[in-house]
């Protein structure tokens, strides 16, 4: 499926940010790209002038190696201005390679360490509903990322609760940082998994942006318990060279000739 | 110690709507009244601390006080990852009431004797780390933690311990207790080793020997200020821990010392758990015992230092 101009203008924030810090994770982000887009764009409430407003609903990057993706949909939407894009990584910047809650507006949670984006969401759904908010929760899991045994807790946790506030994505793009996921440690049956410990399930082209938006319009699945998302994604996608290519999980050291290798497949 | 510690939970739910309690797979009847009185508040959860961490964060991020209470070593050793990054780096208002620091289970080995929690506690920027010395002080501590910022590791002793504590003293997070005066010598101790201190000192006495003791309920933040002005002008001081002797109080106070007053370190010698793990079970008295943690060690580390 061809890329609209939307998505492609995502993807050259991203590189903007590369270019100024001469690294990133391209293949984790350029992933989730889509995914974020439909969230912003048709689901999430948010008041970008107001990022802390209580009312908003909650999103929880899990997989925060991800966060150029986030930086360049936050920077679009108005929470950051985009020319602070390139200051990705230096000294003085708030935007690291991982994300920080209380340095980059919209940041929820601190993430970076794997495993923790979704027992903090659970955390947040639970006082969602203690607070009698109708805000929901969602969190954007890596796949390499569940291997992590804390997501399994907090996940049978989140079914316990019946925790229909929340939703967990899955960038399931099948790669993680040594190779294959299915090699490294096989998460299938994963849609499955998700089902045995009690969340409502289903499955999605991660780059479709209408398959997106109908499946997000669909929430909550139930009104009985968590939600779950398995978003089938292309690592590196929009880049032929990065696409499926474990090289391309992180990069530092970038060249000009790099990014401009980047920018020529846009 | 510990049932105080969750009275009080339940004493300040009732009069704070945000302080919620977190257990992980806790014994039967844990805090009922409160399960009864504030069902939604209350969450007994699975044996599972690097959620309980990661949720009672999730929690505090909304404006809420989580008390998350179980084993010292579960919550120290199993979740340090979590309580590193989604409480200290966050800078979160949660409530560590860790059971049984030291010795207190030293029937179950060593996988449930926290030796080295202080000093794992203590490395974290923004942890305060705290160690009442009996029940009234746990109560004075517990009903002092709802506007302390930032998370608070709580080590709780076996309970039913001798009360040393004074009522007249109060409690300041950060500000330690100075239980008795000495011109000789001066014990620097924290948790119910404050009260093997007191017993010793009296011992002393007897031998005409002046000892004091300061009790540092809070072993950070560290009253560096308090310390040094307790120790200053005695000939020998003596730190006692029921912990390692690596990175606990002894170090904290070394630390401080050779940050700020060199010269105060030939004089202080520390008392604590070696450096190994228990080879032993037993009781807590007979792990300390073996650990060389007695009044008469004391008595001998005191004399030595002070060239009796």
């Amino acid at each position: 499926m061809p890329m609209d101009d939307r998505s492609k203008l995502l993807r050259r924030y991203v590189i903007d940010a590369m270019r100024g810090g001469g690294r990133g994770h391209l293949g984790s982000s350029m992933s989730m790209i889509e995914i974020l887009r439909v969230l912003y764009d048709s689901v999430l409430k948010y008041d970008a002038k107001n990022p802390e407003s209580t009312d908003r609903d909650r999103f929880v990057l899990s997989k925060g190696h991800g966060c150029l993706a986030l930086y360049a949909i936050l920077a679009d939407k108005g929470f950051l201005p985009i020319s602070e894009l390139e200051s990705f990584c230096r000294p003085t910047s708030r935007l690291g390679g991982h994300p920080e809650r209380g340095k980059v507006p919209g940041v929820e949670a601190s993430t970076g360490a794997l495993g923790h984006g979704l027992p903090i969401a659970v955390g947040l759904a639970l006082a969602m509903r203690l607070q009698k908010r109708s805000s929901r929760v969602f969190v954007l899991t890596g796949d390499g990322e569940i291997n992590e045994g804390s997501n399994w807790e907090a996940g049978m946790a989140a079914s316990k609760h019946k925790l229909s506030n929340l939703t967990v994505m899955v960038d399931y793009n099948k790669l993680q940082s040594y190779g294959k996921t299915s090699e490294v440690l096989d998460l299938e049956p994963l849609v499955d998994k998700f089902k045995s410990f009690g969340f409502v399930t289903h499955e999605v082209d991660g780059h479709d942006v209408a398959a997106l938006e109908e499946i997000f319009k669909k929430l909550p699945f139930s009104d009985s318990a968590p939600s779950a998302i398995i978003c089938h994604t292309i690592k590196g996608k929009g880049f032929p060279f990065a696409e499926g290519n474990p090289e391309w999980h992180h990069k530092s050291g970038m060249t000009e000739t790099d990014i401009q290798q980047m920018y020529d497949c846009l | 110690m510990r049932k105080t510690a969750l009275d009080c939970v339940y004493k300040l739910a009732k009069i704070d709507e945000r302080v919620v309690f977190v257990g992980s797979d806790l014994g039967p009847g844990v805090l009922d009244k409160m399960k009864t009185e504030f069902p939604q508040r209350f969450f007994m959860e699975g044996v599972s601390e690097q959620y309980i961490v990661g949720m009672a964060a999730g929690l505090a991020m909304e404006g809420f006080i989580p008390y998350v209470n179980t084993i010292a070593t579960f919550l120290t050793r199993r979740c340090y990852e979590q309580v590193a990054v989604d409480l200290c780096i966050h800078d979160l208002p949660v409530r560590l009431i860790a059971n049984g620091g030291g010795g207190v289970y030293a029937p179950l080995g060593p996988t449930h004797l926290a030796i080295e929690d202080i000093a794992i506690m203590r490395a974290l920027p923004n942890m305060a780390v705290v160690a009442p010395c009996d029940a009234d002080e746990m109560n004075r501590l517990m009903m002092s933690t709802l506007e302390w910022p930032h998370p608070i590791y709580i080590r709780l002793g076996k309970g039913g311990d001798k009360i040393v504590s004074e009522e007249k003293n109060g409690f300041e997070l950060g500000k330690l207790i100075l239980m008795r005066s000495g011109t000789d010598g001066m014990f620097v101790t924290t948790g119910v080793m404050t009260q093997l201190a007191l017993e010793t000192a009296e011992v002393l006495k007897i031998d005409g020997v002046n000892v004091g003791v300061v009790h540092m309920h809070t072993i950070k933040p560290f009253d560096a200020a308090g310390v040094i002005s307790a120790i200053e002008n005695v000939k020998a001081v003596v730190t006692v821990e029921e912990h390692i002797v690596n990175g606990g109080l002894g170090s904290a106070l070394l630390e401080t010392c050779s940050d700020l007053r060199p010269e105060l370190l030939p004089k202080i010698v520390r008392v604590g758990i070696p450096d190994k793990f228990a080879t032993e079970y037993g009781s807590q008295n007979s792990l300390l015992k073996h650990w060389g943690i007695t009044s008469d060690t004391l008595v001998g580390a005191m004399m030595k230092k002070l060239g009796g």
